[in-house]
C-alpha cells in the first residue's frame, strides 16, 4: 500500500487517492477552433513516462487537487505540491 | 529442421533417453538488415512473426525481445480466452482469435491446451441480468456462441458457488461463452516461437531496443543493445511498455500503463470447471489443469511500471473470491505477481500504422492482450507485409481517437476486456 | 514409546499422549509433536506422493520448506494442502495424504513411476494434440492436484486483521533475530520480532551451543523476557510474507487452536531480516526416496521432538555445518556414518523400493542404513530482500547467492547474511544494526561453538546415471533440466516454466540452487550468469482468509442504507440493492411484477409515497456558482431564475452523457445540484475538478448534502391534496411545477420542490435526515383518506417508462451523447464553454446513423418484448444490430406493453416497422415516441 501525501491532510492511503491527469494539462476551449487532432491529443493522449512523472491527484477525503511527483517504476514519491489558489477565472 | 511433435516420437525419444530432441528456437543473433523487424517477443510478437512467414511468405524477419520470450504479459495473465463481445468489431476481432486458437495447437505441431470449458460472466441483479441479455443477443446477432443462463444453470456450472440468502451479490443469472476456457500461456509463446523459428524467423532474446533509425521522417528500423537492426517496416508489440516506446519514436499514444495483478493458490483437485467472472466483485477465477485457482480482478488503482503486485488489490480480489466461493476459504495463497498493461480509453487495441511511418502499432490491449494473440498477430503481420489494414483491424486504428469513433466494450455491456 | 521416539529430551511433552489418524490409521504422538514428527516417531515413512509420478515419499524438511509432507486435515480444525512439518497434532484429527488413493503407502497410481521415461518435463506439450486436448484433459486434471475443497466443510472463520507501525521489524527469532531485536530494543526502539516457528530460538533450538554462560535455549527463553521487559512485541507461528511498496511488510500469523489467524500489515521503520537459511539437497540417484531427508531436520527431529531420524543413519555432506550436524546426532547416541565428499566420498545411489534400505558409494561400497541426512550447503533465505529490489550476488567460497548492495532500511543478519557459523552472528548483527543506522553499541562477542563454514561443491552434474531429483514435489530431475537445456530454455525463467522447477508449493525452497547450477553446467555459464527467478510474495502460501479479513456479506462493499429503511420494511417492503443503495423494490407480498404494477396503478389514480432521500443534493454556492454549472452542464443553468428547477444533462469530455438531473437555483448564488443517486459521489468529483481548474475557488465553494437530508416524494392527482391535508397550503402561482420552496410543515422546516419523474404532479419534500420518520409519518397519515400508496423503485421505473423519461445507465449506454436523446438545443445554442463541448462536433458525433431514444409497440399479443432484445436487420446477405431495447413494462396505465429503445436512425424512422430479436426469436416492433403517456403533459398540473 502506497503512501501519498495530501498536502492539506498529510500522509493517507493510496486507497484515499483519484488520479486526475498529467501536470499540467491546459484544456483548448474554442469549440471548432480547435482541430481534431488538438482536441484528441487533449483528451487521450498521455505522457505515461517510465520514471520520473508530474501528475494532478485528487485526494478523495478532501476533495482537494494537487501536483503529485513521483517515480512510476519505484514508486517513490518525491514531492506533492498545492496548487496555485489564484484561479484563471 | 523442426522435429515433429506426436506420441510417437514422445515415445521413440523415452527409449532414446530424449536425446534426440532439438532446440525449441535457434539462438540467432541478429544480422544488419531484414525485410520486417517485430519488436516484442510476447505472444502477439512471436504470432506476428509466424504469419509474416506463414500467410505472407516474409521470413527475412527478425523478432527482437528484451529479456526471454513470453516473459511480458504473455507469462502473466490468467491465461483466458474468450470472445464475448458486444460490437460487431469487436465480435469480429476475438472471434478471429479464438477460432485461429480452435486450431493452433496443429497448426503450430504444439499442444497449447486449449481448453473451452466456457466462460461465465455473472448477472447479480435484475438489471443485470437485462445488460446480460443484451449482450446474449448481441452476440447471437454477431455469430458468437452465447447462452443466457438462469440461476438454475448457473447453479449446474458452478456448483460451489455461493448461493446463500446472506450472499452480498445474489446470482440471477448470466452469460455463458460455451467456446471460453483457457490456454496455457507459455505454450502459445513457445509454440509460435518454435514454428516462426522454424520457418526462419530469426528469434533474437536479451536485445532491448534503445532508439529508431528514423531517415525523412520514416523508421528505417531499430537501434537495438545488440546493433543497429534495418527493415523496411518494423511493427511494435510490447504491451505495457508502448508508451516508452513511442517516446523514443517522438509520439505519445492514448495509454496509460497499470499493473494488473493475479495470483494462484495451492494445487487442489477439480473444483470448478469454468471460467468464472463476477462484475459485482471484481474478481474471476479458474482452475489450472494443474489444481491452481488462478484469480485475477481490477486495475491497481495507481499507474505503474513495477512489474508487482500490491495488497490493497489483492485483498480486494481475495474478499471478492471468498463471497463468491465460501469453501475456497479453506485455500492459500502460493504465488501474486502483476504484467504491466495499456489501458487506453475504451479498452480496445489500438492495430494500425503509428504516427512515425513505417512503424506499425500492436498495443492498448489492455487486460485482455492474451485471448487475442493469433488475431493480433495475424492482423498486424498483413499490415507490416501490406502496409495496409486488413478488414477487421481497419476500426482499431489509431485515427478512431481524433474520429471519436471508439469501440467502448465497457460502455456498451459492462463486460470488461 | 513409539518406535522412534527416544526416552528423554525434546520440547515434548511425553505425558500427555495424543492420537490422530493418518490414511485411516491411528497414530499416537505426544504434546508438542507436529503431525510430522508424529508419523516419524510411529515409523511412518511413506507420507506423501509426488505430484507427477506417484512416487513415494517420506518427510523431508521440519519447516516451512517441507516438498513432501502435504496432507488435508480434518476434525477438530479444517486445513487443505497443510505442511505436515507445521501443523501441531491434536486429538481427534484426521490427517490424510493429498494426491495418493486410497493411501500413501498403496496408491493405485504408483504404476505411472514406470512410464516415467515417456513423460519427461514438458511432454504434454508435444502430445494429445489428435484427435484434441479436451480429450485427454478431463482425465489429466483429475490426476492434478493436492489437496481437496471440503464444500461442506467447516467453516473457516475470519481473519483480523491488523495496522501496526514501529521502529524497527525482526524476521526471524533464531540467534540472531533475538539478538538484534534485544540490541535495538534497548536502544528504545520499538521492535516488532516474529518467527514462523512454534517457539523462538531458530537453530538454538536444536543446535548445542552456549551464549553468555547460558546453553541456547535457555538464552533465548531469557532474551525473550528481556524483550517483553523492554515493551517489544514477539510474534511467534507469523511469516513475514511480503513487502510492497513504501516499505509495508505483511505478516501472516496463524492460530493453530481457533484458526483464527491475523494478518498484520506492519509499517516499520527498519526491517532486518534474520530469516536464517534452508539446506540444500546432494545430487544422488534416488535422493527422494523415503528415509532421506535434510540433516539439519533430521537433528531437528531428535532435538525438539525426540524422534531419532532412523537407527543407523547415514549423513551426507558436503559442508562443515553438515558434519557438525552429524557430529551432534552421534554424541547424542544416533550410528551414524558420515559421506563427506570434501573427503572424496560420496554417495551414488539410494537402495530401496520404499524406504531408504542401503546407500552404494561413488567407490561401489554400501552402507546398510535406514536413514540418510543430506546436506548440500546452505541457502541464504532473502525472500523479502529479494521483494524489496535486492539484487542478490553469488559467493564462490560459501557456493550460495548471498545479499549484494543492502536496500535502503533493509538489512540482514545471522544465517541469512551467509554467517552459516553462529560464532560469526554477534558481528553480523552489529553490521546490520549499523546499516539501519541504530547505535546499540559495541556489544561484546559472546559465544562461539562450531568451526569456520567450509564447502565443496556438490551441484548435479549432466548425464549422472540414476535419477536425481531436484524439486521433489514437481518430479523434476536433472535429466529434466538437461532435456530443457537440449530444447534451448536456457533462460531461468524457461527453466522453471518449461521443468515446473520450483513451482511447487514450496516453490522451491530446497532446489531451486540445484536446478540452476546444473543449467549452468549443461550450458557453459557460471550460477550468477544463469541467475535466479523472481521473488514474489508470499514467502509460504498464506490463508485467503487473512487477506479478506472481514470483507464477507453486508461487509464487502458494504451498501448504503436509507435513513428510512427501518420505516419501510415495517410496511412490508422488499428491499433490494439500487445503485449502492438498498431500497424497497416494492411492497407486500406476491411476485414484485405484479406489485409493481399494483403500485404504478395507485399512483395514477389518486397518491404515491415514495422514498427520493438517495437523489443526490450537491450545493453549489458562490458567485460563480452559475458559471460552474454553466461549464458542467450541457443545458444553461446560468439563466435559472432563482426558485426555479431545471432539468440538464451532465457530459464527460468525451460527449458522453454521464448523468441528468435537475438543478434547482435556490437564490443567486446557491443552487443545488440534484443528480442520479449512484453519481453522487461522482458528479461531485467532476464538480470540484472544474471548480479548482477553471474558477475562484474563493468564488464558488461545493458542499455535498446528500445524506443530510431525506426526501420524500408525493406524486400523483391528490398529492397536492396530501400536502394540504398535512398542513400546507400553497397554490400553483407560487409552487409551479419547476420551483421550489423553503417551507414549514408542522414544526418541520422542509424544502419542497415540484418536479416530477412520473408524469404526474409532484412534490418532492426534503428535510433534515433525523427528521425523516416524522416527515413519513406525517405525509403517510395525511395521505389516508386518499388511499396514499407506498410505491418502490421498480413502480416508479414503470412510471418514467410511460413518460419516456431516461434512466442513466439503462436508457443510455457508454456511448450515448446527448443528440441520441434528441437534445440537440444547447450544442446550437450555448455560447460557452462546456465539458465535453468539442466532442460533439467529431465525425462519429455527427454521423447520421447514431442511435436514438425512441419508443417501440409490440405489434402481437405476445406481451413485452425482453429488455435487451435487439433490433435487427439483414445487410449483405448479414445479420446486423439496429441497436437494443433499454426499458420494456406491461403498462398498468395504458394495460399494453411499452418500450424503449436505442436504434440507429429511430427519429427518421418514426412509424417504421422493425424486426426485434431476443434469444433467436423474431417479434416486430413499429416505432413510436418515446413519451406514450400524456404527451401533452396535462397531468403535471392536474
Amino acid at each position: 500500500m502506497q503512501i501519498f501525501t495530501c498536502p492539506f491532510c498529510g500522509p493517507r492511503s493510496e486507497t484515499e487517492f483519484h488520479f486526475v491527469g498529467d501536470f499540467p494539462k491546459p484544456r483548448p476551449d474554442g469549440m471548432a477552433k480547435v482541430s481534431a487532432e488538438m482536441w484528441s491529443d487533449y483528451l487521450h493522449n498521455q505522457n505515461n513516462p517510465k520514471g520520473a512523472a508530474s501528475e494532478l491527484w485528487m485526494h478523495m477525503a478532501c476533495h482537494e487537487i494537487f501536483r503529485m511527483d513521483r517515480h512510476t517504476v519505484t514508486h517513490e514519491v518525491t514531492g506533492s505540491y498545492a496548487l496555485s489558489s489564484e484561479a484563471q477565472s | 529442421m523442426m522435429k515433429k511433435y506426436s506420441a510417437l516420437t514422445l515415445f521413440k525419444e523415452g527409449l532414446n533417453n530424449q536425446k534426440g530432441w532439438v532446440p525449441a528456437w535457434r539462438t540467432a543473433r541478429p544480422k544488419s538488415r531484414y525485410d520486417v523487424v517485430v519488436i516484442g517477443g510476447g505472444g502477439h510478437g512471436l504470432a506476428t512473426a509466424y504469419y509474416l512467414a506463414k500467410n505472407h511468405g516474409i521470413t527475412n524477419v527478425a523478432l527482437i525481445e528484451k529479456g526471454w520470450i513470453g516473459g511480458g504479459n504473455t507469462g502473466r495473465n490468467t491465461s483466458i480466452v474468450r470472445s464475448n463481445y458486444f460490437y460487431p468489431e469487436s465480435a469480429q476481432l476475438y472471434d478471429l482469435a479464438l477460432r485461429l486458437y480452435e486450431g493452433l495447437s496443429k497448426d503450430l505441431n504444439y499442444n497449447i491446451m486449449l481448453s473451452q470449458r466456457g466462460m461465465l460472466h455473472l448477472a447479480h441483479s435484475p438489471a443485470e441480468m437485462e445488460i446480460a441479455a443484451r449482450t446474449v443477443n448481441a452476440m447471437q446477432i454477431n455469430g458468437i456462441d452465447a447462452e443466457l443462463c438462469d440461476v438454475e444453470k448457473v447453479r449446474s456450472l458452478v456448483p460451489d458457488y455461493n448461493f446463500s440468502p446472506n450472499a452480498r451479490y445474489p446470482v440471477y443469472g448470466g452469460v455463458l461463452q460455451p467456446r471460453g476456457g483457457n490456454a496455457r500461456h507459455d505454450a502459445v509463446a513457445w509454440g509460435y516461437a518454435r514454428a516462426a523459428d522454424n520457418l526462419g524467423v530469426d528469434i533474437i532474446q536479451n536485445c532491448e531496443v534503445q532508439g529508431f533509425i528514423i531517415e525523412n521522417g520514416v523508421c528505417h528500423g531499430v537501434k537495438t543493445s545488440l546493433g543497429d537492426i534495418r527493415a523496411d517496416r518494423t511493427g511494435m508489440a510490447v504491451a505495457g511498455h508502448s508508451s516508452v516506446l513511442g517516446a523514443m519514436a517522438g509520439f505519445r499514444l492514448p495509454i496509460n500503463s497499470y499493473a494488473l495483478q493475479a495470483c494462484v493458490s495451492e494445487p487442489v483437485k477439480p473444483s470448478l470447471d469454468c471460467v468464472i467472472l463476477s462484475p459485482a466483485t471484481g474478481t474471476y477465477v479458474s482452475q489450472s489443469d494443474k489444481g491452481e485457482m488462478i484469480i485475477g480482478g481490477g486495475l491497481d488503482r495507481i499507474s505503474s511500471y513495477g512489474q508487482r503486485g500490491n495488497l490493497p488489490m489483492l485483498e480486494t480480489v481475495i474478499a471478492g473470491l471468498m463471497e463468491m466461493f465460501p469453501s475456497y476459504r479453506q485455500l492459500k495463497l502460493m504465488r501474486q505477481w502483476a504484467g504491466i498493461v495499456d489501458v487506453v480509453p475504451d479498452s480496445s487495441p489500438i492495430i494500425g500504422e503509428s504516427p512515425l511511418p513505417g512503424l506499425f502499432l500492436n498495443c492498448g490491449w489492455g487486460t485482455g492482450g492474451f485471448k487475442a494473440i493469433p488475431a493480433g498477430g495475424t492482423l498486424l503481420a498483413h499490415l507490416l507485409a501490406t502496409g495496409k489494414h486488413h478488414d477487421i483491424s481497419r476500426p482499431f486504428d489509431l485515427d478512431r481517437f481524433t474520429r471519436g469513433r471508439m469501440i467502448d466494450e465497457g460502455g456498451a455491456s459492462g463486460i470488461a476486456h | 514409546m513409539t518406535a522412534y521416539r527416544v526416552a528423554t529430551g525434546g520440547l515434548v511433552d511425553r505425558s500427555k499422549t495424543i492420537r490422530f489418524t493418518f490414511d485411516g490409521k491411528t497414530v499416537e504422538a505426544v504434546e508438542g509433536d507436529t503431525i510430522a514428527s508424529a508419523l516419524l516417531a510411529s515409523g511412518v515413512s511413506i507420507v506423501a506422493r509426488s505430484f507427477k509420478y506417484h512416487r513415494p515419499r517420506g518427510v523431508w524438511g521440519a519447516g516451512v520448506e517441507e516438498p513432501n509432507a502435504i496432507v488435508d486435515v480434518s476434525g477438530p480444525v479444517s486445513l487443505t494442502n497443510a505442511r505436515a512439518t507445521t501443523v501441531l497434532a491434536r486429538n481427534g484429527m484426521i490427517v490424510c495424504s493429498v494426491n495418493a488413493a486410497p493411501t500413501a503407502v498403496s496408491d493405485r497410481n504408483a504404476f505411472i513411476d514406470r512410464f516415467a521415461r515417456f513423460i519427461p518435463a514438458a511432454f504434454y506439450y508435444k502430445t494429445f494434440m489428435f484427435p484434441t486436448w479436451s480429450l485427454f484433459e478431463p482425465s489429466i486434471r483429475k490426476m492434478a492436484g493436492l489437496g481437496t475443497i471440503v464444500p461442506e466443510g467447516a467453516a473457516v472463520p475470519a481473519a483480523d486483521q491488523v495496522n501496526v507501525g514501529c521502529d524497527v521489524l525482526v524476521v526471524g527469532a533464531g540467534p540472531a533475530g533475538l539478538l538484534a531485536a534485544l540490541r535495538a530494543a534497548e536502544t528504545g526502539c520499538k521492535v516488532i520480532l516474529c518467527d514462523d516457528g512454534f517457539a523462538v530460538g531458530g537453530s538454538l533450538l536444536h543446535r548445542s551451543c552456549s551464549i553468555d554462560g547460558m546453553d541456547g535455549r535457555s538464552w533465548a527463553d531469557e532474551t525473550v523476557a528481556r524483550l517483553h521487559a523492554l515493551g517489544a512485541s514477539v510474534l511467534t507461528r507469523t511469516t513475514a510474507f511480503g513487502i510492497y511498496d513504501h516499505g509495508l511488510v505483511a505478516l501472516s500469523q496463524l492460530d493453530a487452536v481457533n484458526g483464527r489467524d491475523r494478518l498484520w500489515r506492519v509499517r516499520p521503520g527498519k526491517v532486518i531480516l534474520a530469516t536464517g537459511a534452508i539446506e540444500r539437497s546432494l545430487p544422488f540417484a534416488n535422493n527422494d526416496r523415503p528415509g532421506v531427508m535434510l540433516a539439519e531436520a533430521g537433528l531437528a527431529y531428535l532435538k525438539r521432538y525426540g524422534v531419532a531420524p532412523g537407527r543407523k543413519v547415514v549423513v551426507a555432506t558436503n559442508n562443515s555445518v553438515g558434519k557438525a550436524t552429524a557430529d551432534e546426532l552421534s554424541a547424542l547416541g544416533i550410528s551414524v556414518t558420515l559421506v563427506d565428499s570434501r573427503n572424496g566420498s560420496e554417495i551414488a545411489t539410494v537402495n530401496g523400493a520404499k524406504h531408504v534400505e542401503s546407500v552404494t558409494l561413488s567407490d561401489g561400497s554400501t552402507i546398510t542404513c535406514d536413514a540418510v541426512l543430506v546436506s548440500g550447503g546452505f541457502t541464504p533465505t532473502l525472500h523479502l530482500y529479494c521483494q524489496a529490489k535486492g539484487k542478490l550476488t553469488w559467493d564462490e567460497t560459501l557456493q550460495t547467492f548471498v545479499a549484494g548492495a543492502p536496500v535502503p532500511g533493509i538489512s540482514v543478519a545471522g544465517a541469512a547474511a551467509a554467517c552459516f557459523d553462529i560464532a560469526l552472528v554477534v558481528d553480523s548483527v552489529r553490521l546490520a544494526l549499523s546499516q539501519c543506522e541504530i547505535d546499540a553499541g559495541n556489544t561484546p562477542a559472546s559465544a562461539l561453538s562450531l568451526p569456520a563454514f567450509d564447502i565443496s561443491p556438490a551441484w548435479p552434474k549432466a548425464g549422472q546415471s540414476g535419477r536425481v531429483w531436484i524439486d521433489l514435489q514437481n518430479d523434476v530431475t536433472a535429466k529434466d533440466i538437461e532435456l530443457a537445456a537440449r530444447e534451448n530454455f536456457v533462460s531461468v525463467e524457461h527453466l522453471k516454466r518449461y521443468t515446473t522447477l520450483g513451482m511447487a508449493t514450496d516453490q522451491g525452497k530446497t532446489s531451486n540452487l540445484a536446478g540452476i547450477a546444473l543449467m549452468a553446467s549443461l550450458t557453459d555459464r557460471s550460477i550468477p550468469e544463469v541467475g535466479t527467478t523472481t521473488y514474489r510474495p508470499p514467502f509460504t502460501p498464506v490463508p485467503f482468509t487473512s487477506l479478506s479479513g472481514a470483507r464477507q456479506e453486508t461487509m464487502l462493499n458494504p451498501p448504503r442504507r436509507l435513513a428510512l429503511e427501518e420505516v419501510h420494511r415495517a410496511m412490508g417492503a422488499r428491499l433490494m440493492e439500487y445503485g449502492g443503495w438498498i431500497r424497497p423494490s416494492h411492497y407486500g407480498e406476491g411476485p414484485m411484477e405484479e406489485a409493481a404494477q399494483r403500485e404504478a396503478l395507485a399512483a395514477r389514480e389518486s397518491v404515491a409515497i415514495f422514498d427520493g432521500s438517495p437523489l443526490g443534493k450537491i450545493e453549489v454556492v458562490g458567485p460563480q456558482a452559475a458559471e460552474l454549472l454553466d461549464f458542467v452542464f450541457y443545458n444553461s443553468m446560468s439563466s435559472l431564475k432563482p426558485g426555479r428547477c431545471r432539468y440538464g444533462l451532465i457530459l464527460s469530455e468525451s460527449g458522453l452523457v454521464y448523468d441528468d438531473g435537475v438543478v434547482i437555483r435556490v437564490d443567486e448564488n446557491r443552487f443545488i445540484v440534484s443528480c442520479s443517486s449512484s453519481h453522487v459521489a461522482g458528479v461531485h468529483t467532476m464538480l470540484e475538478s472544474w471548480r479548482q481548474d477553471r474558477f475562484s475557488t474563493d468564488k464558488v465553494f461545493i458542499h455535498n448534502a446528500t445524506t443530510a437530508y431525506a426526501t420524500v416524494t408525493l406524486s400523483g392527482p391528490k398529492s397536492k391534496a396530501v400536502l394540504e391535508a398535512a398542513g400546507l397550503v400553497i397554490d400553483d402561482a407560487t409552487l409551479a411545477h419547476m420551483t421550489t420552496s423553503e417551507v414549514s410543515l408542522g414544526d418541520l422546516a422542509v424544502r419542497v420542490t415540484r418536479v416530477s419523474f412520473t408524469g404526474d404532479r409532484s412534490y418532492e419534500v426534503s428535510v433534515r435526515a433525523d427528521q425523516a420518520e416524522r416527515l413519513w409519518q406525517l405525509l403517510s397519515e395525511s395521505g389516508k383518506p386518499f388511499g396514499i400508496a407506498p410505491i418502490g423503485m421498480e413502480a416508479l421505473l414503470i412510471l418514467r417508462a410511460e413518460k419516456g423519461y431516461i434512466v442513466i445507465g439503462k436508457d443510455t449506454d457508454g456511448t450515448t451523447l446527448p443528440m441520441d436523446l434528441g437534445m440537440n438545443g444547447p450544442l446550437k445554442s450555448k455560447r460557452v464553454e462546456f465539458s465535453g463541448n468539442r466532442s460533439l462536433l467529431t465525425a462519429e458525433a455527427t454521423r447520421p446513423d447514431r442511435p436514438n431514444f425512441i419508443g417501440l409497440e409490440v405489434m402481437d399479443d405476445g406481451g413485452p418484448f425482453a429488455p435487451g432484445a435487439h433490433g435487427i436487420e439483414m445487410t449483405e446477405g448479414r445479420l446486423r444490430s439496429l441497436g437494443y431495447i433499454t426499458s420494456s413494462y406491461h403498462s398498468p396505465t395504458l394495460n399494453k406493453p411499452i418500450a424503449l429503445a436505442l436504434i440507429e436512425r429511430g427519429y427518421s424512422r418514426i412509424g417504421d416497422i422493425i424486426e426485434v430479436q431476443h434469444l433467436g426469436a423474431r417479434r416486430r416492433a413499429r416505432i413510436c415516441a418515446p413519451c406514450v403517456f400524456d404527451p401533452e403533459g396535462d397531468r403535471l398540473n392536474g
